[in-house]
């Protein structure tokens, strides 16, 4: 197998934690939230998952366990800004740091203790073309995230519900005005995007690399968050900033395996460097950060 | 709806004027409600609470050897809560604190490793300012991201820790591992001169302790006294007016960036040319993040952070404590920072609202 098939073959489950979590983010900010508290919502999700499965609970009750304990922590911060209207990067912070405390504090006994992944599921025929194929050989969790993927986008582009939520990011009072509860529909999304970090921890700690260490989760939170940006808030640029980040997080594997003298930790932190060179990259183009922006993210809301 | 919310619900009222109350019983109730929270994890985690607050709270202050442990832990909170308390007050979210202290431990071990044989007295005070300059680099380039391509600081200042943090890891692994260190990851041990002097004899406390107050001083200065710091606080509260009044965003989003980097990265150097000696891969226990719960904590204001960096300094020593004599894991630390920043936000709410239980007669127009 070659650097390109080996990097074909894996970036889609590489991509997956970035994808769930950045697709959770996404709903979040278009309803006019900013929450920076991925990572530790995908730390949370993480342990939680591992506990369960570790203890013979399956990997479906696991998934479970993980984004009800995202959801439920993602609320703490939703009751916190959009209650109390506090400042929403420190309370994001907080809520980071918390997630990524309790995950320690849970997992303390089950440091790098390992668990079974998930079978590979392959697409008759595609799976066979040459070089691709690997392309089409993916875990049930992949399939499941390309799925939701697509409901997503369809939900936020052509649905109500996704008229709503885009309604009350871009002008909470307008939408309040019309009728729209906009702090119960901040708390849905608030929540919506916990339980999706939840999955993405989950599935970073039980099928991605099914082990625990604290500390696993290694900015893959904020890379999410940064993803969204990257994607100007669509849901189709997200998918595919996703698969950048998975192909760059196996690209150093690939060189090492290929006996590239490179230190080990640039490797690791080239998805770090990829991050801030594409932050700036599309960042600088104001107008289209501004287009598709979300107006109101990040402010409280008063009647 | 709203008719029948405020008989059921409280509901949220906007003051019209702050409550100084408010502000000066929040940072205690936070304190209150976070220690009641944990408190109740550890006895649902089997721990004796009466235990763990002995250990976490007041064994800290019963003997002059880990009073002195809480003083010398409490230097390098204070100085990043400060640098980075003026940018928060300016709007400028440098989050990545944590680099740049690493970025000035990495410079200022420069010249001890460098040259081990050196001597004389500027060694130490150059090592410094050398980890300040380093540190103020680091959080140049999230300055120059922000200002000229526009890029959320949050995100780059953070990526840029997260960099350092596999610098650190690259130097100690490689060039600058002591090659008489048994394959661990640290460098030499730096020499005699290379060394913050001792502040308090018989203690670990160091002249940087000194240094971090005066310069909470100067913070205190800048920010009430100087017309740059009046600047910077209305870019942060007003910014349109700060606009009009001519005052650049830029130059603000620089300074900000400089001034925290600048002090942690002080921070960084203080810490290897004092209580460690040497570079190591443990030279930060996550510093450059409870800062910014100092800062916030502090109420962003000088004097209110050499409060709560003195508190933090308790939580980490006595988290160390309570590892020991209550078997209580260090992951409560943090769960407990951020519980408490969480419950301070919340506190900090009622300086600006009240509640009000029944539905406001009149509702001023916003």
């Amino acid at each position: 197998m070659n650097a390109i098939e080996f990097i074909l073959a894996g970036m889609l489950a590489a991509a997956t934690p970035f994808l769930l979590a950045a697709l959770g983010e996404l709903v979040v900010e278009r309803a006019g939230v900013l929450n920076l508290g991925v990572e530790g919502l995908m730390a949370l999700g993480a342990v939680l998952a591992f506990i369960v499965v570790y203890h013979g609970g399956g990997h479906v009750m696991g998934f479970v366990a993980a984004g009800l304990g995202g959801a439920a922590l993602s609320l703490v911060f939703a009751l916190v800004v959009l209650g109390f209207r506090a400042n929403q990067v420190a309370a994001g912070l907080a809520i980071g740091i918390l997630g990524q405390g309790l995950s320690a504090l849970f997992g303390k006994s089950y440091e790098s203790l390992t668990v079974k992944g998930l079978p590979k599921l392959a697409l008759p025929w595609l799976s066979d073309i040459p070089v691709v194929g690997g392309l089409f050989v993916q875990d049930v969790v992949v399939w499941l995230s390309l799925a939701a993927t697509l409901a997503i986008w369809a939900t936020l582009a052509y649905t109500k519900t996704g008229l709503v939520v885009r309604a009350i990011g871009e002008n909470p009072k307008a939408a309040h005005a019309i009728g729209y509860p906009v702090v119960a529909v901040r708390f849905a999304a608030v929540a919506f995007g916990g339980m999706m970090a939840g999955f993405a921890g989950a599935y970073a700690a039980v099928v991605y690399t099914p082990l625990w260490a604290d500390g696993m989760i290694a900015g893959r939170g904020w890379i999410a968050i940064a993803l969204v940006v990257f994607g100007t808030w669509l849901t189709g640029r997200i998918f595919l900033g996703a698969c950048l980040f998975g192909a760059v997080s196996l690209m150093g594997l690939a060189a090492q395996a290929t006996g590239l003298d490179v230190p080990s930790q640039l490797l690791s932190s080239l998805p770090y460097l990829v991050t801030i060179v594409v932050l700036g990259i599309i960042s600088a183009d104001r107008r289209l950060l501004k287009l598709n922006g979300v107006a109101s993210l990040g402010e409280p809301f008063d009647r | 709806m709203s008719a029948f919310s405020g008989t059921i619900l409280p509901v949220f009222v906007r003051r019209e004027h702050a409550s100084l109350t408010a502000t000066l019983l929040a940072p205690p109730l936070a304190l209150a409600t976070a220690a009641i929270l944990n408190l109740g994890l550890y006895v649902l985690m089997g721990r004796d609470p009466a235990a763990v607050i002995y250990a976490m709270l007041l064994e800290p202050f019963l003997s002059w050897a880990s009073f002195s442990e809480v003083l010398l832990k409490a230097g390098p909170l204070l100085l990043i809560a400060q640098g980075l308390a003026i940018g928060f007050r300016a709007k400028v979210f440098n989050i990545g604190a944590e680099g740049q202290f690493i970025l000035g431990a990495i410079f200022a071990s420069a010249i001890p490793i460098w040259f081990p044989q050196a001597t004389g007295q500027w060694i130490w005070p150059l090592m410094l300012l050398l980890g300040a300059i380093g540190g103020a680099f680091w959080a140049s380039i999230t300055a120059f991201w922000r200002v000229r391509l526009n890029a959320n600081e949050i995100l780059v200042s953070l990526m840029l820790s997260l960099v350092a943090a596999q610098l650190l890891n690259y130097l100690l692994l490689g060039p600058w591992k002591d090659p008489a260190g048994f394959n661990f990851p640290q460098s030499v041990m730096f020499q005699y001169d290379a060394m913050v002097p001792i502040l308090i004899p018989g203690t670990r406390v160091n002249v940087s302790v000194l240094l971090a107050l005066m310069l909470s001083l100067a913070a205190w200065v800048f920010m009430q006294r100087s017309f740059t710091g009046y600047k910077l606080q209305v870019g942060g509260l007003a910014p349109r007016a700060a606009g009009y009044a001519g005052f650049s965003e830029g130059r603000a989003i620089w300074l900000s960036l400089l001034i925290g980097g600048f002090a942690a990265g002080l921070a960084g150097a203080a810490e290897v040319a004092g209580p460690l000696g040497q570079l190591q891969r443990s030279i930060s226990t996550g510093y450059g993040y409870a800062a910014i719960i100092v800062a916030y904590l502090g109420g962003l204001h000088p004097i209110g952070i050499v409060f709560s960096a003195l508190f933090m300094a308790v939580l980490y020593i006595g988290g160390d404590n309570a590892m020991v004599s209550a078997n209580l894991p260090i992951a409560a630390v943090r769960v407990f920072q951020g519980s408490l920043l969480l419950a301070y936000l919340v506190a900090v709410a009622f300086v600006r609202y009240r509640l009000e239980w029944r539905r406001p007669a009149y509702r001023s127009p916003s």
